[in-house]
């Protein structure tokens, strides 16, 4: 079941990758130079490491009935705090953990809005999307912040034989498989999603783990916010992570996860992501504008979600059904 | 059983009500603050400034009546002023060129209901891929910004209506108030209209009452179609260009301001009314920041963040103390 | 209707059944759950289209592809939940779809009118342009029919009209039913309520597994020969727990008190003692109460008033979590809104319980999981054994057994279940029944709520009445019989001023 949900994301990967063989030989070359791994393939996973970060926390929320459209702007509220105690002559460990710290702050604030006072999730964060850009802005007065910070730097654009951004999300993707799977709470998600009055009976305490899941997501945007602005060291408050909660959506939709809550795959957001993100590269080489990339981007989510929705698969499913039926 | 209070208003308007309400205060408290804030004129360039808003909130009221959610009219906007400045440097007439960006802004909202409803794939998801596609489109048309030099567009957009006293209005006001006017007849009047609250009711009640529920899902969708490629044309008269950048994130003012019109998420409540004065209240925001002066742009989007959030918190008490718990 | 066959994927729903109304009478259609009722209802009215056979209205052949059509052709539906958008109004809703109009819009004053008329020809006496969902659900039941009424039907199709209304409200119902069937409409009415479809009806249709059984005129038929019709066996699984020896006498030690308890619109304060090893029945007619005591007792509602005690300390409830911790359970008799997580398999489902119990950092370790899940499929006979097998695709019964397993395994001292048996068929009932009686045997507390008397009655060792959302009585010991309940529950209301 879950395998089949993941075919077809796995097929437009697959025919996306072939396409840039044939168009790019050298594509899945990798060199290893100065102790660093290059080639096309790291490119894209290094891009595409903020939109992943942000997928894994918008997966969560989206299984418990959520989404999140604040992730852009707290994003850049992250960049901008960060970046102006740097620019102000403060140390960068500092800066992060307050960028990070306010981060978390705004997930308790989503939390709040979504799970005591009871507004719908896309009207709760849709709140924050239009004034915490504005926020953002009024942290930089209006500026772009450019700073020079070694050890800031190394967040987006630091190497460990790898981009050290790959690893940060890698290593939170296998965190979160880990504590969802090995613990309850995976399963507690789960229940919520599906049936939230149900999971308040039976005990669980749905208040907690929905909330806990928005921080979570808080937390995943603001350490995206601080990769984009440390691999450009500067701080965009206008465009630090515009559209990124699109895109995340749309990783988490391409992995197989209904927007209407429930059971969820992280394996499947992983793919969803790198989905985009090789999209995105594939425009790029095959010369197409920049800007055009959307509309490849609007044929690949119709065409995936197309093919999963319940019309399609029941089109596509409907002989085998019957032989299973005969079968027993 | 249950006794008529005929002069209390109904709950059902009360969301209305308070963003009149605001609208009022807001405008007086600019009227106190700022000389020359209470004038007719102010009022009209409210309309004038935001006359493809009003069009834009006139579908998405339509949209979110059904429960659903347009993210594309923006970028549809956007490709709208591309279609029309490209077709006009190309030497089409102008009614062609008109009808040309109705007919693709149509057809664009035609099919994103299609799949919505036969594909059963969630509207926020659909009308993403709309948003994306459309913007896309217009960079394909061209990277650049088009002028539209058309002389007969370009008086169309400068000419005005004198109203009296010196308050001039554009003609973009008075196709802003007609779509208003029809909207409210179609919502009201036609069974159409009200399908699309029955929709927005109950999806499946409206289904076994034998409604032609389907025809109201795409239906909605067509309609918001047309209205962006409408406010296309009356941003392109505002801006007198067509270009890919135009209209960036306005979608999420139009949700905003039918939101803060009083119109439920949820679907089933709602006024085209109440979106008017939703899209008045924030442009008066926008007009008391500029009126100010020292204060910066961004604090606009703080505001309409603030406000959104009271309206939400407004409507959450409504429904609380509504029947049945 | 005749041979008609219906297939989804997969299942056979239907199959060759045939079935004829006659204009000018009240014809039932019986059967268990699963029978096939629903479905030959759908296919009658337009929302499942048949593979097989015909349907003949008037002699003539028709074929509907969609609810409107069946509509059009004079077949109007009632359905168990209010089919109506609580949104618009009373008129909009009786007329939506078939407005009145003048040149080409419609005619708003003309629609009020209209609506009045046909509210006034089923006697309600209701403002037309107020909002619908202003009104109780048995109003919108009504509204319901008077929208039926607006296509001039000559087929009048109710499912399940009566199990939101009391019997005040029932009255009336049939009364509309008999000035329809008296002005020659064909009326199809399913109900679950033996008595009320021997009052009502005219003619009976029974099915089992999607077959037809036969057609009786009512007063051929006697209600055990019915019942064995429906059930297609003698009343033996029943008769099992019929005697379950004599009932016993409250013990001394009391495991939950409840003191004053009340809120406001839903039930007045009430004080009940709940001892180990008794089943306490919740007796009343629906809306008395019963549900909305049994809520505040578990604490899913908030208490206006009153304390509850468990095990001699008072509780601080701050929702349900505070008494599950005090070993509190509660089944909720809204299955599928209240209970079942759909789309999770039986074994998460039977676990919820005891992990959210756990918190979710202590996960039920996997063998531990397998071996409870394996004890409880055993012991309730859930079907199919397999503790993979999702739970939105069980049959009724073993979703209600797997639910009553998911509080079992936390074993708790105190047991609420609202309506365990609604909707199951007859041998998952019996089962059910027998497990609360042996799980009183061995010491807990089981409060049982029923919207059969007689269910109630044989299950409990004492009998709590409810009316009118207050307790107005306690049968306990040989006082336990039907009529007695019945009695207190048809009773004259004291003449106290109603609580709020």
């Amino acid at each position: 079941m879950s395998a089949n949900r993941l075919l077809w994301p796995l097929a437009a990967l697959a025919a996306l990758i072939v396409l840039n063989v044939v168009v790019t030989p050298s594509f899945l070359e990798l060199r290893f130079q100065d102790g660093h791994l290059f080639g096309s393939t790291v490119d894209i996973l290094r891009n595409g490491a903020p939109t992943l970060l942000i997928a894994l926390g918008m997966t969560l929320v989206i299984a418990t009935r959520g989404i999140d459209l604040s992730v852009g702007a707290i994003a850049a509220i992250a960049a901008a705090v960060a970046c102006t105690h740097i620019a102000s002559g403060g140390d960068a460990i500092t800066a992060m953990l307050l960028a990070l710290g306010l981060s978390a702050l705004l997930g308790v604030w989503n939390g709040f809005l979504v799970t005591v006072v009871g507004i719908q999730p896309i009207i709760a964060t849709l709140v924050l999307m239009i004034a915490g850009r504005g926020l953002a802005m009024l942290l930089t007065e209006g500026q772009i912040i450019t700073v020079s910070d070694d050890l800031y730097s190394q967040v987006g654009a630091g190497f460990l034989v790898l981009p050290i951004a790959i690893l940060i999300s890698l290593a939170a993707l296998a965190g979160v498989a880990l504590l969802t799977r090995r613990t309850a709470l995976g399963m507690l998600i789960e229940a919520v999603g599906v049936n939230p009055e149900a999971s308040r009976l039976a005990g669980v305490r749905s208040r907690t783990i929905v909330w806990t899941v928005y921080v979570f997501i808080a937390v995943c945007s603001g350490v995206a916010g601080l990769m984009i602005s440390s691999n450009v060291n500067s701080a965009d408050a206008n465009n630090i992570g515009l559209w990124i909660e699109m895109d995340a959506i749309l990783a988490v939709v391409i992995g197989g996860t209904s927007l209407a809550g429930g059971r969820y795959s992280l394996v499947g957001t992983l793919i969803g992501a790198l989905v985009i993100q090789t999209l995105t590269t594939t425009v790029y080489t095959i010369g197409v504008p920049p800007n055009v990339t959307l509309v490849f981007k609007a044929v690949v989510v119709i065409a995936v979600c197309l093919l999963q929705s319940p019309r399609s698969a029941a089109l596509l499913r409907r002989p085998a059904r019957a032989e299973e039926v005969a079968a027993r | 059983m249950t006794a008529m209070a005929p002069t209390r208003i109904p709950r059902r308007f009360l969301p209305v009500v308070a963003t009149f309400a605001v609208f009022v205060l807001t405008f007086g408290a600019g009227s106190v603050r700022y000389e020359g804030f209470a004038s007719g004129q102010v009022v009209a360039n409210l309309f004038i400034d935001n006359a493809h808003l009003i069009v834009l909130a006139v579908g998405m009221t339509f949209v979110i009546l059904t429960g659903g959610i347009d993210l594309s009219v923006g970028s549809v906007l956007a490709l709208s002023t591309m279609i029309a400045a490209a077709t006009l440097q190309a030497g089409w007439p102008v009614w062609l060129s008109v009808l040309a960006v109705l007919a693709s802004g149509s057809t664009l909202g035609l099919l994103m209901g299609l799949v919505i409803h036969h594909f059963q794939v969630q509207p926020f998801i659909v009308t993403l891929a709309g948003m994306f596609l459309a913007r896309g489109l217009c960079f394909l048309i061209s990277v650049e910004s088009v002028s539209i030099k058309d002389p007969a567009f370009r008086a169309a957009a400068t000419d005005t209506i004198g109203l009296g006293g010196g308050v001039v209005i554009t003609y973009a006001v008075v196709v802003a108030l007609l779509v208003l006017v029809a909207g409210a007849y179609v919502l009201h009047l036609t069974r159409f209209g009200r399908t699309v609250y029955a929709v927005g009711g109950s999806e499946s009640s409206a289904r076994l009452m034998g409604l032609a529920t389907g025809r109201a899902k795409v239906g909605v969708y067509v309609v918001s179609g047309f209205c962006s490629a409408l406010g296309g044309l009356l941003f392109g008269l505002y801006m007198l260009s067509g270009y890919g950048l135009h209209a960036v994130g306005m979608e999420l003012d139009v949700i905003a301001a039918v939101v803060i019109g009083g119109t439920l998420l949820a679907g089933g409540v709602g006024y085209v009314a109440g979106s008017l004065v939703g899209v008045l209240v924030l442009g008066t925001v926008q007009t008391l920041i500029s009126f100010e002066g020292t204060l910066s742009s961004w604090w606009t989007k703080i505001v309409i963040g603030v406000l959104l959030l009271a309206f939400i918190a407004l409507q959450r008490l409504i429904v609380r103390r509504g029947p049945g718990t | 209707m005749r041979g008609i066959s219906i297939g989804f994927p997969g299942v056979k729903a239907l199959s060759a059944v045939d079935f004829r109304l006659f204009p000018g009478e009240v014809h039932a259609l019986m059967g268990e759950n699963g029978a096939g009722k629903s479905t030959l209802i759908k296919t009658l009215t337009g929302v499942h289209t048949h593979n097989t056979g015909e349907i003949r209205l008037d002699g003539a052949q028709v074929s509907f592809t969609g609810p409107g059509q069946a509509q059009e052709a004079g077949i109007a539906t009632v359905y168990q939940e209010v089919n109506l958008c609580a949104n618009l109004s009373v008129a909009e809703n009786i007329l939506l779809g078939r407005e009145p109009r003048r040149f080409g819009r419609i005619d708003g004053k003309a629609t009020r009118a209209r609506a009045a008329e046909l509210l006034a020809r089923i006697g309600l006496a209701i403002d037309p342009g107020s909002t619908l969902g202003s009104h109780p659900i048995a109003v919108q039941q009504l509204v319901a029919i008077a929208r039926a009424l607006t296509v001039d039907a000559r087929v009048l199709v109710l499912d399940e009209p009566t199990s939101s209304l009391d019997a005040e409200e029932v009255a009336e119902l049939f009364r509309i039913l008999r000035v329809l069937r008296d002005d020659g409409v064909a009326i199809l009415f399913v109900s679950h309520f033996l008595d009320q479809v021997y009052e009502i009806s005219d003619r009976m249709t029974v099915l089992r597994n999607g077959r037809l059984v036969g057609e009786w005129r009512t007063e051929e038929l006697d209600r055990m020969a019915l019942v064995s019709a429906m059930i297609g066996r003698e009343l033996g699984a029943l008769a099992e727990v019929e005697r379950r020896g004599e009932r016993h006498s409250p013990g001394a030690d009391v495991v939950l008190r409840a003191e004053g308890v009340g809120r406001a619109g839903a039930i007045a304060p009430f004080d009940l003692d709940l001892h180990a090893g008794e089943v306490v029945g919740l007796a009343g007619l629906l809306g008395s109460g019963r549900t909305e005591l049994a809520r505040l007792l578990f604490g899913a509602d908030r208490a206006d008033t009153g304390r509850l005690v468990v095990g001699g300390t008072p509780v601080r409830v701050r929702g349900p979590r505070s008494l599950i911790a005090r070993g509190v359970a509660f089944s909720s008799e809204d299955r599928k809104a209240d209970g079942l997580v759909a789309d999770l398999t039986i074994r998460d489902n039977l676990v919820l319980a005891l992990q959210a119990a756990r918190g979710w950092a202590r996960p039920i370790p996997r063998r531990t999981a397998d071996a409870l899940v394996a004890e409880f499929i055993g012991k309730l006979d859930i079907r199919p054994a397999d503790p993979d097998a999702v739970i939105g695709t069980l049959s009724g019964g073993n979703q209600q057994k797997v639910l009553l397993a998911r509080w079992l395994v936390t074993r708790p001292k105190v047991l609420i279940l609202d309506e365990p048996t609604r909707g199951i068929d007859v041998g998952a009932k019996a089962q059910i029944q027998k497990v609360v009686a042996d799980l009183a045997a061995d010491g807990m507390a089981v409060v049982f709520i029923s919207a059969e008397l007689e269910e109630v009655v044989r299950v409990s060792d004492r009998v709590v009445v409810l009316r009118d959302r207050r307790v107005v009585g306690e049968l306990r010991g040989g006082e336990v019989t039907v009529d007695a309940v019945m009695t207190r529950i048809a009773a004259h209301p004291e003449p106290t001023a109603v609580a709020g």
